[in-house]
């Protein structure tokens, strides 16, 4: 059995009246891939943003190696090993590619303020650390090239990479990807999907993945969740997902 | 008008420039951060005066002492103000945190009113700064000088440290989400507390020096010159730090030049930089080296 990483209970989540999230259970261990499926509204995002601490739950308990982490501040969730991407690519578009990732690889660091300003000693050290870190991502994301330019000018595709070589930046236990594959073409996707399992495979994380491409999710998920307007409809391996008639209904409402 | 007349005017000019760009800078790295009018930064300019006035007169400490007791207290201030009064609001809307930002001016001016008393105050100048080197025609007070050598060595050690530290690095990134670099692990208050601490240090160092040019510390002291600091910052291009500096310039060098060609207008001296300011927001909202900045 698998070191068990994220584990939530009976997590609810309201936008005034509206309950965007209802009794979501969820577990993700290490080195398994979790889907998180459904159609728009359900309140997938809203799950990862639960997760990440930026939006405060109603109710419900959430832990990360079997510490609570239930309405911690987003930074010291984030600094126990969670880091996600966007589902609309958020990235600092005015500094470089290299940058991008030397601001998520920071934190893997201590930082007081007197030596983040003089720059010798232990710093210039981090430094350097840092500048390494964030190469080697670059490289591993085939973006190594492009280290100097400005973000926003990378094409799209490149712009996703970036995204994930600085979530992984964080040296994350567990990596949420917001619908990772939406805009890339077939051939990309499935390179994609064969990264996301080295990745699973080289540095035994646990994934969550947004998606609503069902061939991507049903290859590289090994189990899924399925919810519709916060509530969740299923639970399973793809295949059994794939035959549910309670998932078919909600994708394709009822005829 | 001969060439020293006019050179002469020129160093006036850049000086009075060189202050307003202080001021200008912590205007421009708030709003940067924040995307916020710190209409109290101003006010730093008067608490720095005081700070310093009262380490010498009533402390008796030697003026460099009084002078890093001004930038250090004047820092902590600037934390003060983001923590007790704009850190709460951080998620209302927009508005609310201006409105807020002119009642901490407000306060701060009607506190020093209360607590100290609004008669003006004579800053105790050291000697070392006051005169003047004559070069031929030219007469450069030495306080010129040193203005013109503080601002761009400050200048220079902000921009190195947005562009070459991590906190730098940080406060860039903040400038664009805050939210996704709490994400990274970085506490986003740590790094604006960073922020207002250096903005509020340039202003400490643009109050002393504001009083030995000006020596009369009193508690409205800072309105008018924060009130163009914020043009020169906006004329630069709000959340562009050189830009703040060269505002803070071009406005210094347009007031005094405009008054020395004609003598008449120096009434209308304050006006001279709200003037500017329309025709800015008419022309160029942006300003000189102004970017759209995502909201």
């Amino acid at each position: 059995m698998n070191e068990n990483l994220l584990q939530i209970q009976g997590l609810v989540v309201q936008f005034g009246g509206i309950c965007a999230v209802n009794h979501l259970n969820l577990s993700i261990n290490r080195s398994e891939i979790i889907g998180l499926i459904g159609p728009n509204g359900a309140g997938k995002t809203t799950a990862f943003n639960v997760i990440t601490g930026i939006v405060k739950p109603a109710s419900g308990n959430l832990f990360f190696l079997e510490q609570e982490i239930t309405g911690k501040p987003t930074p010291v969730i984030a600094r126990k090993g969670i880091a996600r991407t966007f589902q609309n690519i958020r990235l600092y578009d005015d500094l470089t590619v290299i940058e991008n990732v030397m601001v998520a690889a920071h934190c893997a660091i201590s930082y007081s303020f007197p030596e983040a300003i003089i720059g010798f000693g232990r710093f210039g050290k981090d430094e350097r650390r840092i500048k390494s870190r964030a190469r080697d991502l670059l490289e591993l994301m085939g973006l190594a090239h492009l280290g100097g330019e400005k973000a926003n000018s990378l094409p799209y595709g490149s712009q996703r990479k970036l995204e994930i070589a600085r979530a992984l930046a964080l040296e994350p236990k567990l990596l949420l990807l917001d619908e990772p594959v939406a805009g890339m073409n077939p051939t990309e996707t499935s390179e994609f999907g064969e990264f996301v399992l080295k990745l699973r495979k080289d540095m035994s994380l646990g994934i969550g993945l947004i998606e609503h491409d069902m061939s991507f999710v049903m290859h590289v998920c090994d189990r899924i969740k399925v919810i519709d307007h916060g509530v969740e409809i299923a639970w399973g391996v793809p295949h059994e997902i794939r035959n549910n008639e309670k998932v078919i209904k909600a994708y394709l409402g009822e005829g | 008008m001969d060439f020293s007349f006019a050179t002469q005017q020129i160093i006036y000019g850049l000086t009075l420039g060189c202050l307003y760009g202080l001021l200008a800078i912590g205007y421009t790295m708030v709003y940067g951060v924040l995307r916020l009018i710190n209409f109290a930064h101003g006010d730093l300019l008067m608490v720095s005066a005081y700070v310093a006035f009262f380490g010498i007169i009533i402390f008796s400490l030697p003026w460099p002492l009084a002078f890093v007791g001004a930038a250090v207290l004047t820092a902590m201030i600037g934390i003060l103000i983001d923590r007790g009064a704009y850190k709460p609001i951080r998620k209302s809307p927009r508005i609310s945190a201006l409105i807020t930002a002119i009642g901490v001016s407000f306060f701060l001016e009607n506190l020093a009113l209360v607590l100290i008393g609004g008669r003006p105050k004579s800053f105790p100048t050291p000697m070392m700064f006051n005169g003047s080197l004559t070069l031929g025609q030219l007469k450069i007070p030495v306080l010129s000088l040193w203005v013109l050598a503080v601002t761009l060595v400050l200048l220079i050690v902000v921009v190195t440290i947005i562009h070459r530290t991590r906190v730098g690095m940080a406060m860039r990134a903040l400038s664009r989400d805050i939210e996704t670099v709490s994400l990274m692990g970085i506490d986003e208050n740590r790094v604006i507390s960073f922020t207002f601490a250096l903005g509020s240090v340039l202003a400490a160092f643009g109050g002393v020096m504001w009083c030995m040019k000006y020596p009369a510390v009193e508690p409205f002291m800072g309105v008018i010159p924060g009130l163009k600091a914020f043009v020169a910052a906006v004329l630069g291009g709000i959340g562009n730090v050189t830009g703040a500096a060269i505002g803070g310039l071009i406005l210094g060098l347009a007031e005094v030049l405009i008054v020395a060609i004609e003598p008449d207008w120096s009434g209308y001296r304050d006006a001279i930089a709200f003037c500017i300011m329309i025709v800015i927001l008419l022309t160029r909202p942006t300003g000189i080296m102004g970017e759209n900045l995502p909201d």
